[in-house]
């Protein structure tokens, strides 16, 4: 009988990592044609108002380059946590926290001007460590579900901002909750003029080349690997599971954490409720896209710039909802992960005498 | 503080407990049924969320609430559906299919919303239940405005947790989903077929979280809102923790929530604390947080929970 069978392969080949990201992008985009389809839109004129708006001039080019540097820091959190199989989905809150550190002192009127900057940065990061340490902690020490901690403590932290956006920091003179502006000095050096493309998106990129280099030459980046492929074969081995955890976690937080530095100190000088539209979220997608590799995630994160940043062109232009972006970004991680069993897996037919 | 006493011990609070409890209560259970067979079905929330706006939808343009109630329940089973085709199908990761999941249906029910209502000025509205008095019963002094003067979905809710007790204990088909969820190898070799168990318990699963989007579009408000959910999908899952995976300690737990919530809600209202409300929505997530702590060092998790089951494998 002729049928489909699943052979284990021993070794996944390199072009499965940039074929399978491929893949599983157009499988989202055919798919999510019938939504376009269902608009009552024409798939060609979306699709080219969705990809193309957010490259058609340098402008769009450099808002979409901005755009993705929160997205580069997420995607990394994501992969280093997931790395060591710490089951962070808490770069939201994290996010969040290293926002409202930077605001914090980006504000400050006592400290001296050339301070500002990296004590924001620093701040940030620290901030958001602390807030990823809580459920490290409550996982290695009281074996406490870390997805649904993350979870959980990414609506404590939004609803604690919130609090302070609606209390202490409410801007006295208008009523509205957003907190104080960061002076002047706080503000991220702009690297190009005219343009919004300040230090953040270079530190993004310094990020990711951190991150490869961590987890590719160093003992610690061995020992998070070894940790979340194998827990039993790196205790064996000697490697402090907990301390990996907690490390791993730490630098996952760091790295959110100054997602949130980026777009105070670079692009709204100031928090407030939609600092951020879920980009905690979608960097979980794009870590898997990039199949947790540091690198990849750079190019997974500005295709989601572009998408997110071109729904909006879309939806002007042809009345499809803007929300296309959040669908894609949903589909685009169950394809990829439908994709990923042709990593583990050959598909081979069978045919009768063959057996 | 007397004023605090004062409101907390009233008929009308643990009328609205039992009426915050509801939507956890069917919540806990579906996802009961999904882990108990091995299944952590993390699709929870977006699955409650599109359900809700399938359902709220259905109910605008028909005008029957209750086909509004059979939507939300059918886009739940066909959540379901696709959770099974990715975690028992395809075995692949149950934490990221499920987040996954989350991320697809939230997207969807944004999207379909968006498009099937646009920007309206004022948010589109049906109307809801109407609480349902049980003849009879009703009158009984106290426990009867309680627990009797609810709408039919509450006594639904009622039903299912003595419902979901004895279907998981007392039959076959219980046992089986045990079975797979604690030794899916073992209950291969005796015959029971692990991926129909596995498809069966998280239909189940994506039908009760449908009702408990339901509810909250259709009976605890009259109008769906990106954020009718906000997190109780998630607090499910803890629930069932905190519940040590068996219905009656969840449903338990749902109340528990279920009075923290109405507390808070009864704070924001009163004069007597002076705090920005969002200190009092993020109580009942920080507290538990701290219940999960304080009952995780001994889980009684099913062993198979999380382990995809392939029968070449071991």
């Amino acid at each position: 009988m002729t049928g489909i069978r699943l052979e284990l392969r021993a070794q996944s080949p390199w072009w499965l990592n940039v074929l399978l990201p491929l893949g599983a992008v157009g499988a989202t985009l055919v798919l999510c044609s019938g939504l376009v389809v269902l608009a009552g839109a024409d798939v060609f004129t979306a699709y080219s108002k969705l990809f193309l708006s957010s490259l058609s001039t340098a402008f769009n080019l450099v808002e979409t380059v901005v755009k993705a540097a929160p997205l580069v820091f997420t995607g990394l959190a994501v992969t280093v946590a997931f790395r060591a199989k710490f089951w962070n989905i808490g770069a939201e809150g994290q996010l969040l926290a290293g926002a409202m550190a930077a605001a914090f002192i980006g504000a400050r009127e006592g400290l001296p001007a050339w301070s500002l900057v990296p004590l924001m940065i620093a701040g940030g990061a620290l901030a958001g460590s602390v807030w990823a340490l809580v459920p490290a902690v409550l996982k290695t020490r009281y074996k406490v579900d870390d997805v649904v901690t993350t979870l959980l403590l990414n609506f404590v932290l939004f609803y604690g901002m919130m609090a302070l956006l609606d209390g202490p920091w409410k801007d006295p003179l208008s009523g509205y909750p957003d907190s104080p502006d960061i002076r002047m000095e706080a503000e991220f050096p702009i690297l190009l003029r005219a343009t919004r493309l300040h230090l953040g998106v270079l530190l993004a990129a310094v990020a990711a080349a951190g991150v490869w280099l961590l987890l590719r030459h160093t003992t610690l980046g061995f020992e998070i690997d070894a940790v979340g492929e194998n827990p039993n074969a790196a205790r064996y081995a000697g490697i402090h599971l907990a301390a990996v955890t907690l490390i791993a976690a730490a630098v996952s937080g760091a790295l959110a954490g100054l997602a949130g530095v980026g777009e105070v100190a670079g692009i709204h000088f100031q928090v407030m409720a939609g600092l951020s539209p879920g980009y905690g979220y979608t960097g979980i997608v794009i870590a898997m896209l990039a199949r947790l590799n540091p690198i990849g995630v750079v190019p997974a994160a500005v295709f989601f710039a572009i998408i997110i940043t071109g729904a909006e062109a879309m939806s002007r232009a042809t009345g499809v909802p803007v929300f296309l972006a959040d669908v894609i970004q949903g589909m685009a991680l169950v394809t990829m992960l439908a994709a990923l069993m042709l990593t583990q897996y050959r598909i081979r037919l069978n045919r009768p005498g063959h057996e | 503080m007397n004023e605090i006493l004062s409101q907390v011990f009233q008929v009308g609070f643990f009328a609205a407990v039992i009426r915050i409890a509801t939507p956890l209560v069917f919540g806990t259970l579906g996802e009961l049924f999904a882990e108990r067979a091995g299944v952590l079905n993390l699709g929870i929330e977006g699955i409650m969320m599109l359900a809700a706006m399938a359902g709220f939808s259905t109910a605008f343009f028909t005008g029957s609430l209750w086909l509004g109630v059979l939507a939300a329940v059918l886009t739940g089973v066909m959540a379901g559906a696709l959770m099974g085709l990715l975690t028992v199908s395809l075995g692949l990761s149950q934490h990221v299919s499920g987040i996954g999941l989350t991320l697809l249906c939230s997207g969807l029910s944004f999207f379909f919303y968006r498009l099937i209502f646009g920007q309206p000025s004022s948010l589109p509205k049906i109307s809801s239940f109407e609480p349902l008095a049980l003849p009879g019963l009703a009158d009984i002094p106290v426990l009867g405005p309680i627990l009797f003067n609810q709408f039919a979905l509450v006594y639904l809710a009622m039903a299912i947790v003595p419902a979901a007790a004895f279907v998981l204990y007392q039959t076959p088909w219980g046992l089986n989903l045990r079975a797979v969820g604690e030794n899916p190898h073992a209950a291969y070799s005796a015959g029971v077929s692990v991926t129909a168990m596995r498809y069966q318990a998280l239909l189940v699963s994506g039908a009760l979280m449908g009702l408990a989007g339901a509810f909250l579009c259709m009976a605890q408000y009259n109008a769906y809102t990106f954020g009718v959910i906000s997190g109780r999908g998630w607090v499910c899952i803890a629930l069932i923790v905190f519940g040590q995976w068996n219905p009656w300690k969840s449903a338990a737990g749902s109340i528990l929530f279920a009075c923290i919530d109405a507390l808070q809600l009864r704070l924001q209202a009163s004069s007597a604390v002076h705090l920005p409300y969002q200190v009092f929505l993020m109580l009942p997530f920080v507290l538990t947080i701290v219940g999960m702590a304080l009952v995780s060092r001994n889980a009684l998790a099913p062993a198979a929970l999380l382990k995809p089951f392939r029968k070449e494998a071991r």
